[in-house]
C-alpha cells in the first residue's frame, strides 16, 4: 500500500486509458461515434507485438500498431460516413471484426518476448522528492510522450484553426459545409486518427505496460473504458487524461488491498480468502458506471454535452430533419 | 473515370425479398472474404469448408449439437431483437446469461424448492429465477439510462465483468466443489430433458416396427442415443413465437417501434418513454437470463466458469443478421451454432469469431442498398449535357 507505487502504476495503465479516449475524442468531436475501440487496440496491441518480435525493432512495432487501427477505423469510417450505416452497429462489429483478426493472426504469440519500449529516468526532474519517484522515474517512453500529447491535443481542438474546423463538423456540418470545409474528408481524417490512438493504446499495452500477448485477455475491456472515459471527460484531452491516470491509480490500489494482513486495525478479509479479490476484480468496472453518474450530473449542471452532431450522418444537399 | 457510382434514395417501398437477399448475400460474401484472408495464413479454406459442413449438418448427431448451440443463440437473438427495436442497445445480455445462470443455479444449490420434488416444479421454478436473475441485470442499465440519461453501451458492457467475477466468486469459493471451479453437478431433476434420454424407448418403438418407425430408420434416424439436444429449445421457439406477437401485435409493440423510430413525435403522442425503456431492458435481460437458465440446466447441470463463448455478444449479430425478425431469428441461430460448433475444433481458433465480424461488417454496409438505388452512369454524359 505505497502510494508512490501505486501512482506510479497509475500513471503507466493510465497511458493507455489516455491514448485511446483521446483517440476516441477526436472521432467523435467529428461526429462520428467508434464503439470499435476495444478491437482496434486488440489489433494494435496484436500488431505491434508480432511486428516487434519479428523485426526486432520495436518502433516499428509502434508504427505499425499505429497503422493497423487507423486501417481498421477506416472501415467503419467507410460504413458510416458513406454508406451511413447505424454508427453503434458498426461500431460494435468493428469490435468483433479487429478481435478476430487479432486473435487469428496473433495465434501462437504467446509466451514470446519481444524488444519493449524502453523505460528510463528523466535527470534532474527525478530527484525531486516525491513528484520524482511518481512522474519522472523509470516509466516507459509512452508515458512520457503521454504527459506531452494531452495538452497538445488540448491546445489543437481548443485554440488552433484546423482544431476549429474538427469542432464545426461535429456541432454544424451543414455550416462546416458552407465555409468550403470538406465534411466527408476531415470526418474521415478524425476517424483515422482515432484508430491510429487506439492501435498505440494496444501497444502501449502489449510492448510495455503489462508486455505479451495473452489474445483477448489483453485488452480486457480497456477499450470500452476509454469509451466510458470520454464521457465522463465530457469530450475534453486534459481531462480524459486525469482521468485515465486516476482511474489507473485507483485500480491499482484496489489491487493492492489485497496486500497487508492487517487493514486499518482489522483483519483483512482479503488476505484470508483471496477468492473475495473477485469483488477487486469488478470494481474497475463498478467505478466506470460511477464515474460516469458524476459526470452525467455535472453535464446536466453546466449544460455540457455531445458534439451536437454526433452519431448523425451528414448527407450534402439534404437537410436534417 | 468515364463511369461513377450514383446514389438515389428509394421513394417506393422496399422490395419483400431484397432484406433477405442482402442478408444472405453478406453470409455468402463473408465467407469467401474470410476463406481468403485464410489462405493468406497459409490454410486451405476449401478442406476447412468440408470439414464445417461434416462437423454441423454432416448427420442427425452434429445437427443435434449444432442446436444445442443454437438454443442459446436464439434467445439472446431475442433479448438483443426486442432491445434494438427501441434502439437500445443491450450489449449486456452475455452479463444477463451468467446472472440468469446464476440465479436459476440458487434453486439447486440453496434448495429454494425440494429436489425431491418433480421435474416440472424443480425446472419450472429454474426457468422463473433465471428470468428474473437477467431482468435484474437489465434493470440496472435500464433504470441508469432512464434516470442519469447514462449510456446503456457501456453501463451493459461493464455489467458484462461484473456478472463474470460475482459467478467466479460462487463458484470458486462458496459452492465450490471440494475445491474444483465449478458446483457440484446438479440433481437430476433439475435437469432438463434431452433425447437422448429416450433412447431406449425410442429404440424399442423402432424395433416394433411399422409405416413411422420405418420411414424414421430410412432417413438415418434409427437411433438417438448421444442426441444431446435439451429441452430449451422450447424455450426458445416458444419465445419466438410471443416475441413476434408482441412486436407485430401487441400495443406495447407499437409503442416500442414508435419510441426506437422517432422518439419525438413518441414523447407528444405522450408515451412513457422512462418507463419502457426500463421495462424493455428488463424483458430483453429476462430472455437472456434464461439462456443461461437453459444452458446450465440442459447443458453442463452445474454453474462453471465459461459458460457461454460469448453467446451474448454473437446474439447481437444474429438480431441483425435476422433484421430484427423473432422467426429469423431462429434460422440465423441455427447457422450461427454451426458456426461455434465448428469453430471449436477448426485452427487458428479467432476464425469463427472473424467470420462474425465480416458478417456484420458486410451486413449494415448492404443496408445502404435497403435506403438507395445504386446505379452505374457515365459520368461524362451527365457534364456533356450539362
Amino acid at each position: 500500500m505505497n502510494p508512490i507505487i501505486i501512482l506510479h502504476a497509475g500513471l503507466a495503465t493510465g497511458t493507455i486509458l489516455l491514448f485511446a479516449a483521446i483517440g476516441e475524442i477526436f472521432a467523435e468531436r467529428s461526429g462520428i461515434l467508434n464503439l470499435g475501440v476495444e478491437g482496434m487496440m486488440l489489433l494494435g496491441a496484436m500488431a505491434g507485438f508480432s511486428t516487434s518480435l519479428a523485426t526486432q525493432n520495436v518502433w516499428l512495432g509502434l508504427l505499425v500498431a499505429i497503422l493497423a487501427g487507423g486501417v481498421l477505423s477506416l472501415a467503419h469510417g467507410l460504413v458510416t460516413i458513406h454508406f451511413q450505416a447505424d454508427q453503434v452497429v458498426s461500431g460494435l462489429s468493428l469490435t468483433f471484426l479487429g478481435t478476430g483478426l487479432a486473435l487469428v493472426f496473433g495465434e501462437g504469440l504467446t509466451g514470446q518476448t519481444p524488444p519493449l519500449v524502453p523505460s528510463f529516468d528523466i535527470p534532474l526532474l527525478a530527484s525531486i522528492p516525491f513528484i520524482g519517484p511518481v512522474f519522472f522515474e523509470d516509466h516507459s517512453l509512452l508515458v512520457y510522450v503521454g504527459y506531452i500529447f494531452a495538452p497538445l491535443c488540448w491546445y489543437f481542438i481548443n485554440r488552433t484553426r484546423p482544431g476549429m474546423h474538427l469542432r464545426a463538423v461535429g456541432e454544424k456540418p451543414e455550416a462546416a459545409d458552407t465555409m468550403g470545409i470538406n465534411v466527408y474528408r476531415l470526418r474521415y481524417l478524425y476517424v483515422f486518427v482515432g484508430g491510429c490512438l487506439a492501435g498505440l493504446a494496444g501497444a502501449t499495452i502489449s510492448l510495455s505496460v503489462s508486455p505479451g500477448w495473452y489474445s483477448s485477455q489483453t485488452t480486457s475491456g480497456q477499450g470500452w473504458i476509454a469509451v466510458g472515459l470520454v464521457i465522463f471527460a465530457q469530450w475534453d484531452p486534459l481531462r480524459a487524461a486525469l482521468g485515465g491516470y486516476l482511474f489507473g491509480a485507483l485500480r491499482r490500489g484496489i489491487l493492492d488491498l489485497q496486500g497487508p494482513s492487517v487493514l486499518l486495525g482489522f483483519t483483512n478479509p482479503l488476505y484470508i480468502n483471496s477468492n473475495y479479490g473477485f469483488f477487486l476484480q469488478m470494481m474497475p468496472y463498478v467505478l466506470t458506471i460511477l464515474a460516469l453518474m458524476l459526470g452525467s450530473r455535472a453535464a446536466t449542471r453546466k449544460r455540457l454535452g455531445a458534439p451536437a452532431a454526433l452519431g448523425v450522418p451528414y448527407i450534402r444537399g439534404e437537410r436534417g430533419l | 473515370m468515364p463511369y461513377k457510382l450514383q446514389f438515389e434514395k428509394r421513394v417506393e417501398d422496399i422490395p419483400k425479398w431484397l432484406p433477405a437477399a442482402t442478408s444472405l448475400g453478406s453470409v455468402v460474401i463473408a465467407f469467401i472474404v474470410s476463406g481468403i484472408i485464410l489462405k493468406l495464413i497459409g490454410g486451405e479454406p476449401l478442406r476447412v469448408a468440408k470439414f464445417f459442413y461434416e462437423a454441423t449438418f454432416g448427420s442427425w448427431a452434429t445437427f443435434s449439437d449444432t442446436m444445442v448451440k443454437a438454443t442459446p443463440l436464439i434467445l439472446v437473438g431475442l433479448a438483443c431483437t426486442i432491445a434494438f427495436k427501441m434502439k437500445l442497445w443491450n450489449i449486456g445480455a452475455e452479463g444477463q446469461f451468467y446472472m440468469g445462470a446464476f440465479f436459476a443455479s440458487t434453486v439447486v444449490l440453496v434448495p429454494l424448492v425440494p429436489l425431491d420434488s418433480p421435474k416440472v416444479v424443480v425446472i419450472g421454478a429454474m426457468a422463473l429465477m433465471g428470468l428474473i436473475g437477467g431482468a435484474v441485470w437489465g434493470f440496472f442499465p435500464g433504470y441508469l439510462k432512464a434516470r442519469f440519461n447514462l449510456n446503456e453501451i457501456i453501463t451493459t458492457l461493464m455489467l458484462n465483468y461484473i456478472a463474470v467475477f460475482w459467478n467466479n466468486f460462487w463458484i470458486f469459493d462458496r459452492w465450490s466443489d471440494a475445491g474444483f471451479q465449478m458446483t457440484p453437478v446438479f440433481e437430476k431433476s433439475a435437469w432438463l430433458p434431452r433425447i437422448t434420454d429416450y433412447a431406449r424407448e425410442y429404440g424399442d418403438f423402432i424395433a416394433a416396427g411399422g409405416p413411422l418407425a420405418n420411414f424414421l430408420s430410412s432417413i438415418g434416424l434409427d437411433r438417438i442415443s448421444g442426441m444431446t439436444l435439451h429441452g430449451g429449445v422450447a424455450f426458445g421457439v416458444v419465445a419466438a413465437v410471443i416475441v413476434w406477437w408482441m412486436l407485430a401485435r401487441s400495443s406495447w409493440g407499437y409503442e416500442i417501434k414508435l419510441i426506437g423510430d422517432n422518439p419525438k413525435a413518441a414523447r407528444y403522442a405522450g408515451l412513457n418513454i422512462t418507463r419502457n425503456i426500463v421495462l424493455v431492458m428488463m424483458v430483453s435481460g429476462a430472455l437472456a437470463g434464461l439462456a443461461g437458465m437453459a444452458e446450465i440446466s440442459g447443458v453442463v447441470h452445474r454453474l462453471q466458469e465459461r459458460i457461454s463463448p460469448g453467446y451474448g455478444f454473437t446474439g447481437i449479430i444474429v438480431a441483425w443478421l435476422a433484421k430484427l425478425n423473432p422467426f429469423a431469428v431462429i434460422i440465423v441461430s441455427i447457422l450461427f451454432g454451426a458456426l461455434i460448433v465448428a469453430g471449436r475444433e477448426i485452427q487458428p481458433s479467432g476464425l469463427s469469431q472473424l467470420l462474425q465480424g465480416i458478417i456484420l461488417f458486410m451486413v449494415i454496409s448492404s443496408d445502404v442498398l435497403l435506403r438507395y438505388k445504386i446505379r452505374l452512369v457515365r459520368s461524362q454524359a451527365v457534364t456533356e449535357a450539362a
